[in-house]
């Protein structure tokens, strides 16, 4: 890929990556963000993060489909630090709207809503990938360790995906199209590396 | 105490939104319809062929009349906002699904059935119900479970003035609600695994309380579909789902009935689930509410016990713990 196209495509991802922000601020600016703003705000934050979340983990399966599509894994990074990015606004407003920064209401919400505890679980599992992400992590890391430690996404995800379930009611199913996409991500790894076993035992005979 | 004086305006008196929402749609119309010299008649004709159902689920206007009943020094949610966040999970479990998939309900002719432990079973039309006493304006602060409330200018009368028309047993201890059901018209009832038609139940002392209202309206209007039209029950002490929509059943029995949201999940709907900033929900912390419409940093205020009506309901429970039978 050219240099200029890939300049190019990263803005536009940019872009689309800032836009649920954008109608946030724009919202919140213009006093237009719906009857209920304090969880428009918290809503739109965490299914940003979610789907985005969702993005990043189809990179590696879909890039893997095609050599001409190899590219995809240069935008890994950057989606993943997206999904940091509303992960954290979405803490933020758990912070200050729901808990008005007193340390004992979140302690209490912490420790008594176990929805709440799934979606602190997620955050401190995705902590640790966001501060390593940089070049200079990745080499001071090794490549093996690194992989070795991003491999909490996965458990980062589906931590994710309990949150969501247990913070709906009881009976809402909601949340059954996101985990379904996840469940063919998450599946997607061990089917292609099974193939491509095969495939190579095929050749080998 | 917020009950006392009513307000000197009756809602009744209040231009009704329906007329200026019509107002503004038919001047947005004529502004392209004196271009084409069309006369207002026809103007207002073919707006309504145009939008038919506007026109169609339009709300009509009721007579009211005054109630010591109502809570002032409340600032009024917006017809807005209680017309388009609703939680009416038969038409769809987003706030906003109500307001754009309620249309379809038949609110005319409609009848309540009044059954169980009375002296003989009735039929009421809706026009029976709406005859029966004088509707009363009553403001109300509305408190969801979810933690988030609004203020509601109400339409109705004491739902014990419908009671005693219905003659109930000595054995009759608990009254219960049963809502519309049928699933061709309520084609979201499956976005959630509730089992239908949406129940709900009061004690006899809590359904005779004069502040349990049998409501017919807002904003001096007739109810819009996704706030419970044609008839609903309004009990403003406990968290909103106890207060069903679109009842066409009223139940007299004997034992405590069984309701919809304490039958998906006894450990977070209690059969009570009066308004109480002490008594957490699993899910959420009740001391504090979000109003609706204000901006975010304006939103949360603290919830009160018994949503502020503690003096006209405290009474009737007396001796219970309400830590145990929330």
């Amino acid at each position: 890929m050219k240099r200029s196209t890939l300049i190019a495509l990263k803005t536009v991802v940019w872009i689309a990556c800032l836009v649920p922000f954008g109608f946030l601020v724009w919202g919140a600016v213009t006093n237009n963000l719906g009857p209920d703003a304090t969880a428009e705000i918290a809503n739109t934050t965490g299914l940003s993060a979610l789907w985005m979340l969702a993005i990043t983990l189809a990179i590696s399966p879909v890039r893997r489909l095609s050599v001409h599509l190899a590219w995809l894994i240069r935008f890994r990074r950057l989606m993943g630090l997206f999904v940091f990015y509303y992960a954290s606004l979405h803490v933020l407003t758990w912070l200050a709207l729901y808990n008005n920064f007193s340390i004992r209401s979140m302690l209490d919400d912490v420790t008594k809503r176990r929805f709440v505890m799934a979606g602190m679980g997620t955050y401190l599992l995705l902590l640790p990938l966001a501060l390593t992400s940089t070049n200079w992590a990745i080499r001071k890391l090794g490549g093996k360790n690194w992989t070795r430690l991003h491999w909490l996404i996965y458990p980062a995800a589906i931590c994710a995906t309990i949150h969501y379930w247990w913070k709906v009611k009881t009976g809402v199913l909601e949340p059954a199209p996101y985990t379904l996409v996840l469940l063919v991500l998450l599946l997607a790894r061990p089917v292609m590396a099974w193939s491509k076993r095969r495939r190579a035992r095929a050749v080998s005979v | 105490m917020l009950i006392g004086k009513p307000p000197d305006i009756p809602s009744s008196e209040i231009t009704p939104p329906s007329a200026y929402r019509e107002f503004m749609n038919r001047r947005r119309f004529l502004k392209g319809a004196a271009a084409a010299g069309a006369a207002a008649l026809a103007a207002d004709r073919v707006a309504r062929l145009i939008e038919p159902g506007r026109v169609a689920f339009a709300e009509t206007k009721l007579q009211t009349v005054p109630s010591p009943l109502t809570t002032t020094g409340e600032q009024l949610t917006s017809f807005e906002d209680i017309t388009h966040y609703n939680n009416f999970y038969e038409f769809g479990v987003d706030k906003g699904d109500p307001a754009k998939n309620a249309g379809g309900l038949p609110t005319r002719p409609w009848t309540v059935k009044v059954e169980g432990k009375v002296a003989k079973p009735l039929t009421f039309s809706i026009d029976d119900l709406l005859k029966l006493r004088p509707l009363e304006d009553r403001v109300y602060r509305h408190r969801c479970v979810e933690a988030w409330s609004m203020v509601i200018p109400w339409v109705g009368y004491s739902l014990s003035e419908f009671i005693k028309q219905c003659d109930p047993l000595p054995s009759a201890k608990y009254v219960q609600f049963l809502s519309y059901f049928d699933r061709h018209v309520e084609k979201w009832s499956g976005e959630s695994t509730i089992f239908w038609p949406y129940s709900e139940g009061l004690r006899m002392d809590e359904a005779m309380n004069p502040l349990t209202l049998l409501t017919f309206g807002l904003y001096g209007d007739t109810l819009p579909n996704q706030d419970g039209a044609p008839v609903r029950v309004v009990v403003p002490w406990k968290y909103g789902f106890k207060s069903a929509k679109s009842v066409v059943t009223v139940r007299f029995v004997d034992k405590q009935p069984s309701t919809t949201w304490n039958d998906m999940a006894p450990n977070e709907y209690g059969f009570y689930s009066n308004v109480n900033p002490s008594v957490d929900h699993p899910r959420w912390s009740q001391k504090r509410e979000r109003r609706i419409g204000l901006p975010f940093y304006a939103q949360w205020r603290d919830t009160l016990m018994f949503n502020g009506y503690g003096d006209q309901v405290a009474s009737m429970y007396a001796g219970m713990n309400l830590r145990r039978d929330y």
